[in-house]
């Protein structure tokens, strides 16, 4: 299929509360990471962007089919140097999304480069229909 | 900033222009007062933050997924271009798409900062997606102080 044309634009990062009560004990915004989805016969792919994470501060989770992805970034500020004019906040990505397809968890892949998140989620060949044989009493 | 309603020549101002006034004086008010625990609106892609002191300043820029080698910048008198192109996610045939919420294509803008840079020295840094500019301040154009001598 071909991609749809969607015009880069203005992004104002949106803000969310962290997903569980608990509060965070980092005091950072959270930030919602931008994504792709896409499904293929064999494979769930997620792309995800999320400036600022790199491969040692990224982590994804798969918990039954609830996938996690969140990603710390460490602010950093130049030194000496006031803030004079912001048109984006900097702080972590969180973002869940439930599955409908089973996922053979052995073969997920992930890759980070340049800010860009990558998820290859193979789904799991699936399960052989039993056939059960009713026996006579 | 409350002052009466002037009368014009013709009876009343109309009161939309009085609101459009008052909503001018409003936004001055706000831009006056810079509260950078808020980040504002970003007219354009990229968003950008801009750090300044007395000798330069930093502007960062949040680009992921885009090539250093796709990011232009061009520093023309005072004004700075970022300018480059995003390309889309390369995918195979017989693809569900789910979502899309990430743009692609091409990108540019332009600001205009309060002083003029030493292009010489202007470093770029591209890491994690996050495009770092410093932008030195050009020694002809820095704040010089003068002595005043006695006679």
């Amino acid at each position: 299929m071909a991609n749809k044309a969607k015009p880069i634009q203005e992004v104002e990062k949106q803000e969310i509360e962290p997903a569980s009560d608990a509060e965070p004990t980092r005091d950072v915004k959270i930030y919602v990471p931008r994504v792709d989805i896409y499904e293929t016969d064999e494979d769930v792919f997620v792309v995800a962007d999320a400036p600022g994470v790199d491969e040692n501060s990224m982590s994804i989770t798969l918990e039954k089919n609830i996938l996690t992805l969140e990603g710390q970034v460490e602010i950093s500020e130049p030194d000496n140097f006031d803030l004079v004019y912001s048109e984006y906040g900097v702080g972590d990505y969180q973002r869940s999304f439930t599955l409908s397809e089973e996922i053979d968890r052995n073969k997920i892949e992930a890759s980070i480069n340049g800010g860009v998140l990558r998820l290859r989620l193979p789904k799991a060949a699936p399960a052989k229909a039993r056939k059960i044989a009713v026996k006579a009493g | 900033m409350f002052r009466p309603m002037r009368r014009r020549r013709y009876g009343f101002a109309s009161p939309w222009r009085e609101m459009e006034r008052f909503q001018r004086e409003i936004n001055q008010l706000l831009g006056e007062t810079f509260d950078e625990s808020r980040p504002g609106y970003a007219p354009g892609f990229p968003a950008i933050n801009v750090w300044a002191n007395q000798d330069g300043a930093v502007v960062t820029a949040e680009l992921p997924g885009v090539n250093p080698e796709d990011i232009d910048i061009t520093i023309v008198g005072q004004t700075l271009t970022i300018s480059g192109s995003r390309e889309p996610e390369d995918l195979g045939e017989d693809v569900k798409l789910h979502r899309q919420e990430r743009g692609f294509g091409k990108f540019a803008r332009s600001f205009e900062l309060p002083f003029l840079i030493d292009d010489a020295k202007v470093e770029a840094m591209f890491e994690k997606g996050v495009l770092h500019l410093s932008l030195p301040r050009a020694e002809a154009d820095k704040p010089r102080k003068i002595t005043v001598k006695t006679a």
